[in-house]
């Protein structure tokens, strides 16, 4: 059976109509952003519109917005400009920070329990060396959506003569970002995460700061990336950066909160990581509104992800990466939890398109698979008629 | 929205179309900048259109279809490329586009093989991100030696012979060049470099779907490739990297591991497959759009020569994709002339550094004296260039030209048989 719903919205987006629409226009015209002449004028017009539309999506100036061909370029590229600093990362960033890092011996910053890198192993590895530090932490974790303390930790980082970059890619779009505000010095962005097309992201510097480039060339980007702008690409990405998310933020929220309250009532013993345990304790930090990462029962991630996929319904046990295979998530395991339940996890991501009716076949595959009783669609769709 | 199906019924831009469409009167501006990027072909958009939509899984979802769609999508797509270089479809790597897999080749073989080798050669001609890369690994204590090239825009196969040492790690020599259009001997420079045990890489870039090419039997290790250049989207591009005898480099971006480890990111799958699809387009029909395209390109450059006297081709006619004249207009001031044919989107040098006014690093290779590379223009013609669009492209340019010099003090000294050389201007 074709896979109907599609819940694995961290992985990527569907395209959002309108970037698609925007996108299938610029894609028609010719014109190279560097050219002076009237072709290449409009397509760095479309430049100047989506630079702004980004920048406005962070709080950012538009000339501090740089165009990458992703996240993982983006990456790379804020990295690439620790230079002579030190370089501490935390335990559960995406591959394309852990892999280049680990070639830059970096040191790796704890996480906690709760799914938050651990500040204090932070300062501890801030004092112990007067050499200063740049420091890359992500705003929220693409598998079990825990949005970590940037904040306080860009406040630690600066007062000990550090820089802090922060990858956002899961971030943007699902929650507020202000890059003045929280005093970030580099931003990774992803378009594609954000309902914008793939081979697209970018970088954003925070005020007063300036990068060496990674890719040299043509001197496009004011130097900083070189290579043809990919404009239809960026143009879709300023267009999904426009899209007001409230009212779908708030139903996306609903919607997952529903999704777990369903789990939950299915008596099957599960373990949501990230997730604030109880309504008494004061809410020590929150997860992305769309993202719900959890472990129950025995069966292993990639034989639910298969037979889910088999029951139409698509999500993920982890990060889509080159592998193929299915590892035990290492920011579970950061997380302190065993291999044997790290090796049973699954995430859920939703986004703009998803429907009350994929949260009721989710639920009816899942109760399926792990052969519980009442397991169909109707009894999940009564549960939620209820709830 | 509707994408049309025949490619030559015209591409939308800026609301007009690329190409006359049936009438005398072309539409304005024409494009002829198809070095600089060429629009996309309506075929490959509608090829592009599923994998935004219906099929816009990520391609390294391995656990479920919307996945494996993607992933179908971008291994037919690596077929295709492979397929008009005649490579094997492991050998190809997606990147984002040219400056990316030129960045990746050079680094990434320089860096790899550190420890024994320390010696680059490319060209002077070569388009900025080579340079710049070359540039870039002198500061980290590389050694490079730029190849000049003789008058015609070619290496001279004796000087390459002579710069390899046993320090040489890669050659590094465009098929086509950017400004000029001129084609390096590249089975005889894959030959020496086989020879003498040493890569050869080279920036195909305007090369793939204008003339034939063969990584085999060209000796060719590592090949750039632009998806914007052969009408497929800009955003894209191809490394080719030898299998057998394997070519090893060291990553430039690194994560997921994806592109077998030497090139991490999540691929987008749309511009893939738009990738592929121009290479398919461009296999096809090379051999129909060669012959149309030569026939315009001489129409274009014989009725100039016929109606302006003074006027120097750049770089070699003979060695030269026949889509490109480079043309030096005597006597006229280079921006006055691009002032005058404002209803041509034509290039005065590489869309990389055409906002700056130095002259042309290539045209200065050449010999060219700066004078006349001031006055240059690159006339790119393509698979939507019509006939109307060349004749009335050349008739703007014939009239501007005369207009300039009948307004040159120069012109007219130059038809009174004085040397303007020979001048000895007074101070003000």
């Amino acid at each position: 059976m074709k896979p109907v719903t599609y819940l694995d919205y961290n992985a990527t987006s569907p395209l959002r109509p309108q970037a698609l629409a925007v996108m299938t226009s610029v894609l028609q015209e010719a014109g190279n952003p560097s050219s002076v002449h009237g072709y290449g004028r409009a397509a760095r017009r479309h430049m100047d519109l989506a630079r702004q539309q980004v920048a406005l999506l962070v709080g950012a100036r538009p000339e501090n917005v740089i165009f990458t061909s992703g996240g993982t370029e983006a990456n790379n590229l804020a990295l690439l400009n620790a230079g002579d600093r030190r370089l501490l990362v935390s335990a559960i960033e995406h591959d394309s920070i852990l892999r280049p890092a680990r070639e830059m011996a970096a040191q790796i910053i704890q996480a906690q329990r709760s799914g938050e890198v651990d500040i204090e192993h932070l300062e501890a590895l801030l004092r112990r060396d007067t050499r200063p530090a740049f420091v890359s932490i992500m705003m929220a974790n693409n598998e079990t959506g825990v949005i970590q303390p940037i904040a306080a930790v860009s406040e630690l980082v600066h007062r000990h003569g550090g820089m802090l970059h922060v990858d956002a890619a899961q971030a943007a779009g699902r929650i507020k970002l202000d890059i003045a505000a929280l005093g970030i010095d580099f931003l990774t962005l992803s378009a594609h995460k954000i309902g914008g097309p793939q081979g697209v992201g970018a970088l954003v510097l925070g005020q007063d700061r300036e990068i060496t480039a990674l890719l040299l060339g043509g001197g496009q980007e004011r130097g900083r990336r070189a290579g043809s702008e990919n404009v239809a690409a960026i143009a879709g990405f300023g267009a999904a950066a426009m899209v007001d998310t409230g009212a779908e933020l708030a139903r996306i929220a609903w919607l997952r909160d529903e999704l777990e309250s369903l789990l939950l009532s299915l008596g099957q013993p599960i373990t949501f990581f990230g997730r604030s345990q109880g309504m008494a304790l004061p809410q020590s930090h929150e997860r992305l509104p769309n993202t719900s990462c959890f472990a129950a029962g025995s069966k292993n991630s990639e034989t639910l992800v298969m037979a889910l996929d088999l029951a139409g319904v698509a999500v993920s046990a982890g990060s889509a990466c080159s592998s193929g295979k299915v590892r035990p998530s290492h920011v579970i395991t950061a997380m302190g939890f065993g291999a044997a339940t790290a090796g049973t996890a699954i995430r859920v991501s939703l986004g703009w398109q998803s429907s009350q009716e994929d949260v009721e076949r989710f639920v009816a595959a899942w109760s399926s698979i792990q052969g519980l009783q009442g397991a169909t669609a109707e009894a999940a769709a009564g549960v939620f008629s209820v709830a | 929205m509707s994408v049309n199906k025949t490619a030559q019924s015209g591409v939308n831009v800026n609301g007009s179309s690329v190409s006359g469409s049936g009438t005398n009167q072309p539409h304005l501006p024409i494009y002829l900048d198809y070095q600089a990027t060429t629009p996309c072909d309506p075929r490959v958009v509608e090829a592009m259109l599923p994998y935004f939509t219906e099929k816009f899984g990520n391609p390294h979802s391995r656990n479920h279809s919307f996945g494996w769609d993607a992933e179908e999508g971008v291994e037919k797509a690596r077929r295709q490329v492979a397929s008009i270089i005649g490579a094997d479809e492991k050998e190809v790597i997606f990147t984002s586009g040219a400056t990316e897999s030129n960045n990746l080749a050079l680094k990434g073989v320089a860096h790899f093989h550190k420890d024994k080798k320390n010696h680059i050669i490319t060209t002077v001609t070569e388009h900025k991100c080579i340079l710049d890369s070359c540039r870039h690994l002198e500061m980290e204590g590389f050694k490079v030696t730029y190849l000049p090239v003789q008058q015609n825009g070619l290496i001279d196969l004796e000087q390459l012979k002579a710069a390899i040492t046993d320090k040489t790690v890669i050659v590094s020599i465009m098929a086509v060049n950017n400004e000029i259009g001129v084609i390096q001997p590249l089975a005889e420079i894959g030959k020496i470099c086989r020879e003498r045990g040493v890569y050869f890489h080279t920036d195909a870039a305007q090369a793939v779907g204008k003339i034939p090419l063969d990584v085999n039997a060209m000796n060719i290790d590592m090949m750039s490739i632009s998806g914007h250049k052969i009408y497929g989207p800009k955003g894209v591009g191809a490394l080719y990297v030898r299998r057998k005898p394997r070519v090893r480099l060291e990553a430039l971006i690194h994560g997921g591991g994806q592109e077998r480890g030497m090139r991490s990111g999540t691929l987008p799958t749309p511009l893939c497959v738009g990738l592929g699809e121009a290479c398919a387009i461009a296999e096809r029909e090379m051999g129909a759009e060669v012959e149309r395209l030569k026939y315009l390109r001489d129409r274009m450059y014989n009725k100039i020569k016929e109606q302006l006297p003074e006027v120097y081709l750049n770089g070699d006619l003979e060695q030269r994709i026949p889509g490109n004249l480079n043309i030096s207009f005597a006597y006229v001031e280079g921006e006055g002339l691009m002032m005058g044919i404002k209803d041509l989107a034509v290039s005065s040098g590489s869309a990389c550094t055409s906002a700056s006014l130095e002259p042309s690093y290539v045209l200065r290779a050449l010999g060219v004296e700066e004078e006349l590379a001031h006055t240059s223009l690159r006339l790119g013609i393509g698979r939507f260039t019509t006939e109307q669009d060349v004749d009335y492209a050349v008739e703007h340019i014939v009239q501007s030209v005369n207009r300039l010099r009948a307004m040159s003090p120069l012109w007219e000294m130059a038809q009174e048989g004085i040397d303007i050389k020979s001048i000895q201007w007074a101070e003000h």
